[in-house]
């Protein structure tokens, strides 16, 4: 009982830091003396910690291959000639930039992951529509929310997805297709809503004239990725672990701009963000804590099992549900064994659900909101209003579709 | 006289023009631009959500709090050339409608172009901020199309009955 208390508070204390960042500490500080005292005090066994540190090991890894070969794309120049190529494809039409900024950032989100959107891709679509004089916020709102719910086709493209990929015993291969239509329909259904609710922000021309600039895309950059991407595919077939082609085509850039002078090996490991790697474990270790001592019952009997269409959609809603409440990381940590037993078809349904639920705030939970809000004491915080109405309006009918999708494709390629 | 013109992405050539014709010669001539906060702080967001990531150096809306800036910059500096003489300059950032009418307080007229609906006549071609404006400009407005004007036929039809006389059949 004292285990389960303390555990449980732990797993406060470290999410909490992690949604306040006092000081600008990374957020491995709070969570890595956490993971020590849960281990120290019994809570959880160390060989258990242990073995979960060795199961979520690959996932990191995998991960920081893929921020790096993001970084080293940006470095490269790929996402200002996106822009670029972007600017010229929409000739100063409001509805045709947005389409462009639709596939742009649901590609990227796929290949790269959401964090190349978030932080890379997102200031470019701004100054892409700045430069055409169009008004930017329907295209800079559709790369917040495609980080999100593009993020549902490739195991890559969403830590959240590492992770269940590695607990659904889905091949590379298998997750892709199973998860291809439910990516199209989540964006479709973004897109219309999109198109719909900006209508009049929409409607006005450029008052630019000329055309913009010409970029040419960095053709190394392009290669690799798309080395990379098929590497995936290889190695999903020859039963290698994929993170060895991202490790590849990171590798390549990476020797590449160290002979070019343009990274040295410190901003290399930076891109690889050791502290948020750390840190991801450490976490993992604290939630096992507290599911081995008795949320994990609990949440195995919350899940619904079965891959009915009523069960995925259920699943689907618990988890944009918790992923509202306490992020989308711990949820889908905490969620992930009681589904793995289920089979892959409620793993995946608990993914759109962790995947798609965030995009309800612009701050990925309804907790952290509510944490910045109270405590941050910064009142001039602007009220957003418009992006939470949006919120509200894409959600719960992407959800819907994602997972009619996902059942669709069950049943097509057996799950 | 002072004259107030509100400059917004894609409908402002419009309202230097109709500034223009007022015709002047003492005037003072005034631009404003409101950069919107509620993108920048929605990317912001979107970066503090990123569980675990959070390294202020690579948050985005930096860049793009710069980048609006400059926008900024050069919406004013292009509304000031096709002006054709020196206008002050405002730049605020925060809630656009109410920025706006606090500049406008004290200021002969506020130029404001339509942005909503523009296919036909009717209040749908105001957008939400534009509508906000003139319901609560403490000022003389003059609101101008961006665009040439749909035709007076563009408006629906009156309804067949006159207003007052009941429908057959109700007492």
């Amino acid at each position: 009982m004292a285990a389960e208390i303390s555990s449980i508070l732990l797993l406060f204390v470290v999410l909490g830091f992690a949604v306040l960042r006092p000081r600008g500490l990374p957020e491995a500080v709070a969570a890595i003396p956490a993971a020590a005292i849960v281990v120290a005090s019994g809570a959880v066994h160390w060989a258990d910690a242990l073995s979960e540190i060795r199961r979520l090991a690959p996932v990191v890894a995998f991960l920081a291959a893929i921020l790096i070969l993001a970084q080293l794309c940006d470095d490269e120049g790929l996402f200002r000639a996106l822009g670029a190529v972007t600017a010229r494809a929409s000739r100063g039409n409001p509805i045709r930039l947005l389409t462009m900024v639709f596939i742009v950032a649901a590609a990227i989100t796929a290949i790269l992951s959401l964090d190349a959107t978030v932080v890379l891709l997102t200031p470019v679509v701004f100054a892409t529509a700045a430069s055409l004089g169009l008004r930017a916020k329907p295209h800079v709102y559709a790369c917040t929310h495609l980080a999100n719910s593009g993020s549902l086709l490739l195991p890559v493209s969403n830590l959240t997805n590492l992770l269940a990929f590695t607990a659904s015993g889905l091949t590379f291969g298998a997750f892709t297709l199973v998860m291809a239509l439910p990516w199209v329909a989540a964006v479709g259904v973004e897109y219309l809503i999109f198109r719909l609710f900006f209508d009049r922000d929409l409607g006005l021309g450029t008052t630019v004239c000329g055309q913009p600039e010409k970029l040419a895309l960095p053709v190394v950059a392009v290669v690799v990725v798309a080395l990379t991407l098929a590497g995936f595919g290889l190695t999903s077939i020859a039963g290698v672990n994929p993170a060895w082609a991202a490790a590849a085509g990171a590798a390549v850039l990476a020797v590449r701009a160290l002979c070019r002078r343009t990274a040295t090996v410190k901003s290399l490991v930076s891109a690889g963000s050791v502290p948020f790697l750390a840190f991801v474990l450490a976490l993992g270790v604290v939630v096992r804590a507290v599911e081995d001592n008795g949320l994990g019952s609990a949440i195995g009997r919350l899940v619904p099992v079965g891959s009915s269409l009523p069960a995925l959609l259920a699943v689907a809603a618990l988890a944009a549900v918790l992923a509202n409440v306490v992020n989308n990381l711990p949820a889908v940590l905490v969620l992930l064994p009681a589904a793995a037993a289920a089979g892959p078809g409620v793993v995946l349904a608990v993914l759109i659900g962790v995947n798609v639920g965030p995009n309800l705030t612009y701050v990925g939970s309804l907790a952290t909101l509510l944490w910045r809000r109270i405590l941050t004491r910064n009142n001039a915080e602007p009220q957003l209003g418009e992006f939470l109405r949006l919120g509200a309006l894409t959600v719960p009918p992407v959800l819907v579709v994602s997972v009619l999708a996902l059942w669709v494709s069950l049943r097509m390629f057996g799950g | 006289m002072a004259v107030l013109i509100w400059v917004v992405e894609g409908s402002w050539p419009a309202c230097v023009d109709a500034a223009g014709r007022l015709g002047w010669s003492g005037d003072r001539v005034m631009l404003i631009y409101v950069r919107e906060a509620e993108v920048t702080a929605a990317v912001a967001g979107a970066y503090a959500g990123l569980f675990g990531r959070g390294r202020p150096a690579r948050d985005p809306s930096q860049r793009l709090t710069e980048a609006s800036i400059s926008v900024a910059e050069e919406l004013l500096d292009a509304a000031e050339a096709r002006l054709g003489r020196p206008a002050q300059r405002l730049i605020r950032t925060g809630r656009i409608e109410r920025e706006v009418v606090a500049a406008a307080a004290g200021v002969d007229v506020l130029i404001v172009a339509r942005d909503g609906d523009l296919s036909r006549l009717g209040p749908r071609s105001l957008g939400r901020h534009t509508r906000f404006v003139v319901d609560h400009a403490p000022c003389p407005v003059l609101l101008v199309w961006p665009r040439i004007a749909p035709s007076v036929e563009s408006i629906p039809p009156p309804p067949d009955r006159p207003p007052g006389q009941r429908k057959p059949g109700r007492r």
